[in-house]
């Protein structure tokens, strides 16, 4: 019995986790380059309603990976016009994203497909499905098939790449040029300014990166999570990846972590839904679904640990003459 | 073009062109987006306004729509005059409500109605008050940003008051996560019932007396910012936190005084919805409008008359939104949130786009002016 809740539990934490991480890395490399990102919940949202829009009128996945990283690549460009190219808020910019976001999609939904701003199923053919099919279940009685099997094998392409991306983005800001450049301009824009680098083409390039990743978490959560789009899906997942984002400490490894921690609550608060934990008594299912926030709450207050933000994150550059 | 030349224009301009400018550039998008999904913008105008504003029964949905943003366009206003940016809203409004609950519940049937509604109002202020006040201590004695506190307590808030329907404050063997309904002393009255006392006959809407309360608010906040010792300090904080340290101002106090105000003002959401309206405590009940409240600050330009007159503009879209959308079958009510949204975006993030070209068009009417003499 053991070895068939640590495979599911297992792979339903990887599963919770991918369209975290997506969105936690895209609003790392944002905010690396300086500018904050409040707005991952809404570019997710749009996101997985084109996929989802797309996918299911377009009948490819191809056609609604592509429509969602669009889409989110827009709103990240919308959200560098406003505050890298006119210097507005970047945390108003971000709100407004989230607001537009979450109305344009059920506008536009219910105009479209008239389902109460649902989209159509996407056939089971465009959806992304598990690169195997051999481990769909937890096997009793077999150790390697439920968790090396279900709970590590059986997931689809978006999963691997998700952790891959860890290891990318990591290699990308800490052993390339135009990574560390990047980082320089969120810590200190007059220098990268000064060596002659354009600071808005750094920022801009950085929000096009984040549209890209975002555009991969939304269609994630229509293309493989769920069969269709429903209103308001995200549900928060922007900011708990923000949050994530933060208790990670703007790195890439550290990110993961949380939203591997961020994820296994949430895969388990419905587990522990109604069972009482020795020396503790049932935990409230609400109580494991703030966690994050309140992890996230503590460690900004310093009590574990310091949480460093990037130098200049949330300032407008202004070229001096 | 250097910055301080380029913006130079009368405060009329700043203050009155620009920002209907703005609100101008977000509806026309909010038309093409009428238009892209294939209903007639001018059409839904029509219906919006006529369903808003054209009989008793619109107009006091727009007023009680106007009233919980009243007191949400404050709290943003407050907060950012003491230089911070209150994005919490949403969670201080829910602590609110569960502040007149709890109350009303509590209190509800051994007291007077004279006696319960005052402190019913007070309960909204104090919790409210009390939920911006843990982000505002963090941020000035630990340092944690505020915009990131108070969007993570907005989540606490939501999960607290779910918990607490749940599992305490919904009656015995209810299947819906809500509590049970106060006693009549503990609501708000409406204003058709004392209309009615008078006898006059008005339409019955949920416009009830916390209009009153929340023209007190905008009074209040005047008085507060401009008049008094405690705002000018905390509005000094606000534009130099610096200077006015030195000025021997308590810059960490400040935020606290500041915050505390903004979550009392947006406490109050709970007495207009939770006392006036609903009669119970309910799931979600503030509904997004502690955001419109960031819309409503942006747009009244962080002014209590601005304030009055935006928070009436989404009391008209609201109201309106709700008769285009049974009118119009592919409308629905969800663009009122998309015009809000964009309406933050031009008139807040993108507020200064189009100032150089006033600001150009303002010179070269000048020059003309001084060739002619």
């Amino acid at each position: 019995m053991d070895e068939v809740l640590i495979g599911s539990v297992l792979a339903s934490t990887l599963r919770v986790t991918t369209p975290l991480l997506l969105c936690a890395l895209a609003g790392l490399i944002s905010e690396r380059s300086g500018v904050i990102d409040i707005g991952l919940e809404g570019k997710m949202l749009f996101a997985a309603f084109a996929a989802a829009a797309a996918a299911s009128v377009g009948h490819s996945t191809a056609l609604g990976l592509v429509a969602a990283m669009l889409v989110a690549c827009l709103l990240s460009l919308l959200h560098g016009f406003a505050c890298v190219t006119h210097r507005g808020d970047q945390v108003v910019s971000g709100v407004a994203i989230n607001m537009v976001a979450a109305g344009l999609t059920v506008v536009l939904g219910i105009a479209w497909f008239a389902q109460g701003g649902q989209t159509p199923p996407i056939d089971a053919a465009v959806r992304l499905t598990g690169l195997s099919a051999a481990f769909a279940e937890p096997v009793e009685g077999s150790w390697w098939a439920s968790v090396i099997g279900h709970g590590l094998l059986s997931h689809n392409i978006l999963v691997y790449l998700a952790f891959a991306l860890v290891g990318g983005v990591w290699f990308f800001l800490e052993r390339t040029k135009p990574g560390l450049r990047l980082r320089a301009v969120g810590e200190n824009p007059a220098m990268v300014d000064a060596a002659g680098v354009s600071v808005p083409r750094l920022r801009y390039a950085a929000l096009l990166l984040n549209g890209l990743l975002c555009g991969l978490a939304g269609s994630y959560l229509t293309l493989a999570q769920n069969a269709n789009f429903s209103p308001n899906m995200t549900a928060g997942r922007g900011f708990i990846a923000l949050a994530a984002m933060i208790f990670g400490k703007w790195k890439p490894l550290p990110t993961m972590a949380a939203c591997l921690l961020f994820g296994f609550l949430d895969a388990a608060a419905i587990r522990l839904q109604g069972v009482a934990i020795p020396g503790v008594g049932e935990v409230p299912v609400q109580a494991i679904q703030a966690l994050p926030y309140l992890l996230t709450v503590v460690l900004l207050a310093g009590f574990i640990g310091q949480a460093l933000a990037p130098k200049a994150l949330g300032r407008p550059y202004i070229k001096e003459r | 073009m250097s910055n301080a030349q380029a913006f130079q224009m009368p405060r009329w301009m700043d203050l009155v062109l620009l920002p209907l400018w703005n609100l101008l550039v977000a509806l026309l998008v909010a038309g093409g987006v009428v238009l892209l999904i294939g209903e007639s913008p001018l059409q839904a105008l029509s219906i919006l306004l006529n369903g808003a504003l054209g009989n008793a029964r619109g107009l006091g949905y727009t007023l009680y729509y106007a009233t919980t943003f009243i007191f949400t366009g404050l709290a943003v206003a407050v907060a950012f005059h003491g230089g911070l940016f209150n994005i919490g809203g949403e969670g201080q409004a829910t602590f609110g409500g569960l502040g007149v609950a709890l109350l009303a519940l509590w209190l509800g049937h051994r007291l007077p109605a004279w006696l319960v509604l005052p402190l019913v109002v007070l309960a909204a202020a104090l919790f409210g008050m009390l939920w911006a006040a843990v982000p505002a201590y963090l941020q000035a004695w630990r340092g944690s940003h505020i915009v990131i506190t108070t969007i993570m307590f907005n989540f606490l808030a939501a999960s607290l008051n779910v918990y607490l329907l749940v599992n305490w404050l919904r009656p015995a063997g209810s299947m819906s996560v809500e509590s049970s309904n106060f006693a009549d002393g503990a609501r708000m009255p409406a204003l058709h019932q004392l209309a009615e006392k008078l006898g006059l006959e008005l339409p019955s809407s949920p416009l009830n007396l916390s209009l009153v309360l929340a023209l007190l608010a905008c009074w209040f906040v005047t008085w507060f910012l401009w008049k008094s010792r405690a705002g000018y300090a905390l509005r000094a904080v606000g534009s130099a936190p610096q200077a006015a340290h030195y000025a021997g101002m308590n810059p960490r106090l400040q935020v606290l005084i500041a915050m505390g105000i903004s979550g009392a003002l947006a406490g109050l959401v709970g007495v207009n919805e939770i006392s006036g309206v609903q009669g119970k405590l309910t799931l979600d009940f503030v509904a997004g409008a502690g955001f419109t409240g960031i819309a409503v600050s942006l747009m009244g330009r962080n002014h209590p008359l601005g304030i009055i007159l935006a928070s009436l503009l989404f009391g008209v879209l609201y109201q309106g939104g709700v008769e285009v959308s049974f009118e119009l079958p592919r409308f629905s009510r969800e663009m009122v949130v998309t015009v809000q949204g964009l309406i933050v975006l031009f008139a807040g993030a993108m507020a200064m786009v189009s100032a150089p070209m006033f600001a150009r068009l303002y010179a070269s009417f000048k020059r003309r002016e001084a060739a002619r003499g």
